[in-house]
């Protein structure tokens, strides 16, 4: 099979965009202006995202290829989610070129960006659990050091070390459970993995049960869902705010994108825990998706902390991307939920990296932590409080943006597959998260401010990447039927 | 295309006059809301759509383009009109114009804000009324709740933080628990559907394709689906006891939003109910007959009661609703061709009349700073104009011949006394019809103690006649009301041809 190298170009994309700030860096260490650096890593998630879009629609990738001796596949799923990953890349070094304007080290900082987005983008395209494992520490690495970006505040050295520490944990706890598979099924490649799993769980169904569960746990850390979410709020809170919008956004997808890869095509669920019995991985994640939902939301109601707020709703956002996963059942059609799962987490890029980049433009202007510190923001940054008005509704999945349809078809997607109970969870929940969303808007729309407040200086940088994502978000409302049928297609060639 | 145009000219006119300066927005919003009046006026005047958009009837002004796909089924983009939903386009398109008109003299705070957000609710009520794919129709119903928080929330009175967000989760609870039940539906139609379009949903449900969804048997799968629908739009409509959102939005809205509150979004409940449950799943509506005529007969004497109870004018005619709505339930669940004929003009008669009331109450609140009947005495001294349109108001209301709600209450009663699905049916209508002497009881009341009598309210402010743009809508409205009363053929001619389907391929139900 010859070998499409051109199918990798959004991870190449990010690949020279690292070495040009390499480059640039080696050059001139010294430069004080960012505006060069922040154009090289906007125009290499640009590019990446733009050349995604074009291989997906194209139907180059159809029905998928293996490249690198089955090492690595790119099809319509790894697409789709170097899509999220090049746009969020984008927005985020774009807002960063005001963000971090005044700070040094600028070059490592969206060099940091790049190389984790090049591993995300790995991770998409990871066919075999070795891959798996490096990609997702090409991608965690940088990530700790950008948590800490802020050296000289607290809150974020603490931040990075917490997210260190508990990702070092879950890192461990992935390779040994890759060991057990390993160990169990006799290979890493995930199509072997597949051939050999049902002898594996008639054979050594404790052996492969327990590895799977730990593959579980590491998946959970990368994507923040519960029983490994702990260091979320934390790490989103302390870092800048930037690198929350990366991290919740982006490295969150990317989490997801290994897990339904793994689990779909590694560990089919009718060999695993059928008539050979070794560990029920839908049982697991439907378990996850209800406590990591619950407990995401009903935390978020309860914060002062817009950025903490966020934080939890990101961990709620998580446990609703599970049911797709959750709805494997093999009762009716598991691939619609599994679709709405990545239509979600596509649409979410966005609309949470919006959120956190006004969270970003509020510590710009030093507004302050809590709701109330937003109070009558509409009366003096009217746009930017319309693009956040657009997140925060879209997010509580009301239809002023693409979060709308796609929260809804995770909900169709449950009924469908039988777990109907799964979804009026969800609904439970969205009607909570609804509550604490409008706080957001509440304060900057109905409240008044309690002093006089001034704000002197409108971003430009920052204003564009809220502004652009909120556009992304109302048009991905009727602008989802440029992406659906991919989704759908992928999730089905999955299942 | 022309309903995408209307649709257009609103979001596009929203936009540009919430852009705008405060001292052009009241008219420039005025201006741009009579497009869709003219639009929809023309609709009207050259409807050629005949039977129920539902069940295979000729759909009027169509549009159809694929827009998703949803896993295995296709979600188009088909909008259009038939004579249930013509009459509720007209409906939205004349009372938001005449609630923009009326909230000239009250709204002097973020004007281009507010008339945005009330023409980006005109552009989303009518996608409610004329969207005939479920997804597509789900979005423009969710769509309105956000403006609504709005105006209640930035606009409203001393409680409208309270009573925006009870209104928001409370409406998009119900939203969410319907949804899962229509998609229940959905699924257990299987591959004898290939969209989530709603005539071919209802024409599968009526021709019986209903499967299992995993271990639920069809009936059983039907009957879950009809309660999950029913009670997310009773929420909505709303009719006890589902109705303590109600009171507290309308209370705290602006008069204009309490306007298209009354006037539209409350039958957006009763609409979607003809609809999905009663258009759907006929059997079902005829299985849980009684208990459905027992809310309706509850909503209409209990609604009543609480309105008798209060002191505060805007609550009484908040909880007038509740009766008014009850009629139209009680209309619906008899499935006779003037039952469910004139549950649909109802739905119209209401929107103008509580209208109506809502204004007029506003109208004298303007003036008098006071909304408490203890505190009015002798107001039509003061404002003859409004107090004699108030008392129009209360008429229609009550069902005085010559006004819409005297023929749409007699289609109700005629219908609900005569139906075959409904046991013991007269004895619901008789029930039903002692509401209209608690309704005449209490507006009678009202008006003696805050209208006439001697004059003693002392106020440091001078009390005087309404100005011109107050006093333009709430006439109008009584002109619109004379009109359906004694030409009720306007709207039931459509309006029959649109719903008898419903009761005859209903078969049996007869």
């Amino acid at each position: 099979m010859s070998e499409h190298w051109l199918l990798l170009s959004p991870a190449g994309a990010f690949v020279v965009a690292a070495m040009a700030l390499f480059v640039i860096d080696a050059a001139d260490p010294d430069a004080t202006d960012g505006s060069l650096l922040s154009a090289v890593a906007s125009a290499g998630g640009l590019v990446a995202a733009v050349a995604s879009g074009a291989l997906l629609l194209s139907g180059a990738a159809e029905p998928g290829v293996e490249l690198v001796g089955g090492q690595l596949v790119v099809d319509g799923m790894s697409l789709i989610f170097t899509f999220i990953f090049g746009s969020v890349t984008a927005l985020v070094s774009l807002a960063s070129l005001d963000y971090i304007r005044e700070l040094p080290h600028k070059a490592k900082y969206y060099l940091l960006v790049l190389l984790a987005a090049t591993g995300m983008s790995l991770m998409a395209s990871a066919n075999s659990l070795a891959v798996v494992f490096v990609a997702l520490e090409l991608s965690s690495l940088p990530s700790y050091a950008l948590v800490s970006y802020l050296k000289t505040d607290r809150g974020s050295v603490e931040a990075g070390l917490k997210y260190f520490l508990v990702g070092a944990l879950s890192s461990s706890i992935l390779v040994y459970g890759i060991s057990l598979v390993y160990a169990a099924t006799g290979s890493l490649l995930f199509a072997d993995v597949a051939a050999g799993v049902g002898q594996a769980a008639a054979d050594y169904p404790g052996v492969l049960g327990v590895g799977v569960l730990m593959i579980i746990g590491g998946f959970a850390f990368k994507t923040a869902a519960a029983p490994f979410h702990f260091w979320a709020p934390d790490a989103y809170e302390g870092s800048p705010a930037p690198v929350s919008a990366f991290l919740s956004s982006a490295s969150k997808a990317a989490g997801f994108v290994v897990a339904f890869r793994a689990f779909t095509v590694a560990f089919p669920i009718g060999e695993i825990a059928g008539e050979t019995y070794a560990v029920d991985w839908v049982l697991a994640f439907t378990i996850l998706a209800v406590v990591t939902m619950t407990v995401g939301n009903f935390a978020a109601a309860t914060q002062e902390n817009v950025k903490r707020m966020l934080a939890y709703s990101s961990v709620g956002h998580a446990g609703y991307a599970l049911i797709g996963l959750a709805a494997l059942t093999g009762i009716g059609d598991g691939a619609t939920a599994l679709g709405a799962s990545m239509l979600h987490l596509l649409v979410y890029g966005f609309m949470n990296t919006g959120a956190f980049l006004f969270v970003a433009l509020a510590e710009h202007w030093e507004l302050g932590r809590t709701f109330e510190d937003y109070n009558g923001l509409a009366k003096e940054a009217p746009l930017a409080c319309v693009a956040m008005t657009v997140f925060m509704f879209s997010l509580a999945g009301l239809p002023v943006g693409g979060g709308f349809l796609s929260k809804y078809f995770l909900i169709v997607g449950a009924v469908g597959a039988g777990v109907w109970w799964l979804g009026a969870v969800l609904a439970v929940n969205s009607a909570l998260s609804l509550f604490y969303y409008s706080r957001v808007v509440r304060a900057m729309w109905i409240e008044e401010p309690d002093e006089a407040r001034e704000i002197d200086s409108y971003p430009s940088a920052l204003y564009a990447a809220v502004v652009g994502a909120a556009v992304v978000t109302v048009l991905l409302l009727p602008g989802l039927a440029v992406f659906d049928v991919a989704a759908f297609d992928a999730a089905a060639a999955l299942v | 295309m022309l309903i995408e145009a209307l649709i257009l000219v609103c979001l596009v006119g929203a936009a540009v006059v919430a852009a705008a300066p405060d001292r052009l927005a009241g008219r420039l919003a005025l201006a741009v809301s009579a497009i869709p009046v003219g639009g929809s006026l023309y609709m009207y005047a050259a409807f050629e759509g005949s039977g129920n958009a539902l069940l295979g009837g000729d759909i009027a002004y169509e549009t159809f383009f694929r827009w998703l796909s949803l896993g295995p089924y296709a979600v188009n983009y088909h909008m259009g009109l038939d004579g249930i939903s013509l009459p509720l386009v007209v409906l939205s398109t004349v009372l938001t114009t005449l609630a923009i008109l009326s909230a000239w003299t009250p709204v002097d705070d973020r004007q281009g804000q507010f008339y945005g957000l009330m023409l980006f609710m005109e552009a989303s009520l009518i996608g409610v009324f004329a969207a005939l794919d479920f997804l597509l129709w789900f979005v423009f119903w969710e769509a309105v709740l956000v403006p609504m928080y709005f105006l209640i929330g930035v606009w409203g009175g001393p409680r409208r933080k309270y009573a925006a967000i009870k209104f928001f989760v409370y409406t998009n609870i119900a939203s969410l628990v319907m949804f899962i039940g229509f998609f229940g539906l959905v699924f257990g139609l299987g591959e004898s559907i290939s969209s989530t379009g709603l005539p071919e949903i209802a024409q599968a449900l009526r021709a019986g394709q209903l499967g299992a969804l995993g271990p639920v048997g069809p009936d059983a799968l039907a009957l879950a689906a009809f309660l999950a629908m029913f009670v997310g739009f009773a929420v909505k409509v709303p009719v006890v006891p589902f109705h303590t959102w109600l009171p507290d939005a309308h209370v705290e809205a602006p008069t204009p939003a309490s306007v298209m509150l009354a006037g539209v979004l409350l039958k957006m409940g009763t609409y979607a109910l003809l609809r999905y449950n009663f258009t759907m799943l006929p059997e079902q509506a005829a299985t849980l007959a009684v208990p459905i005529a027992v809310v309706a007969v509850v909503s209409i004497i209990y609604g009543a009661l609480l309105a008798l109870a209060q002191s505060d004018l805007k609550r009484v005619v908040a909880y007038s609703s509740v009766s008014s709505m009850g009629y139209v339930i009680l209309g619906l669940i008899a499935y006779t061709e003037f039952g469910i004929g004139g549950a649909t003009f109802q739905m119209i008669a209401h929107g103008l009349i509580s209208g109506l009331l809502f204004m007029t109450v506003g109208v004298i609140y303007n003036a008098s700073h006071t909304r408490m009947i203890g505190d009015m005495s002798g107001m039509a001294d003061r404002m003859p104009v409004t107090a004699g349109v108030f008392v129009a108001g209360a008429f229609a209301y009550m069902g005085l011949p010559l006004m819409a709600g005297f023929a749409a209450e007699l289609f109700i009663f005629l219908g609900a006394f005569s139906s075959t699905v409904l046991p013991a049916a007269p004895l619901f209508t008789a029930a039903a019809m002692f509401g209209i002497v608690i309704v005449a009881g209490y507006l009678l009341w009202a008006m003696q103690r805050s209208l006439f009598g001697p004059f003693e309210l002392e106020p440091d402010y001078e009390i005087d006649r309404a100005p011109l743009h107050d006093v333009v809508p709430i006439v109008t409205l009584v002109v619109l009301i004379v009109l359906l009363g004694s030409a009720p053929e306007l709207f039931w001619g459509m309006i029959s041809d649109a719903t008898v389907d419903l009761v005859a391929t209903g078969g049996e139900l007869r």
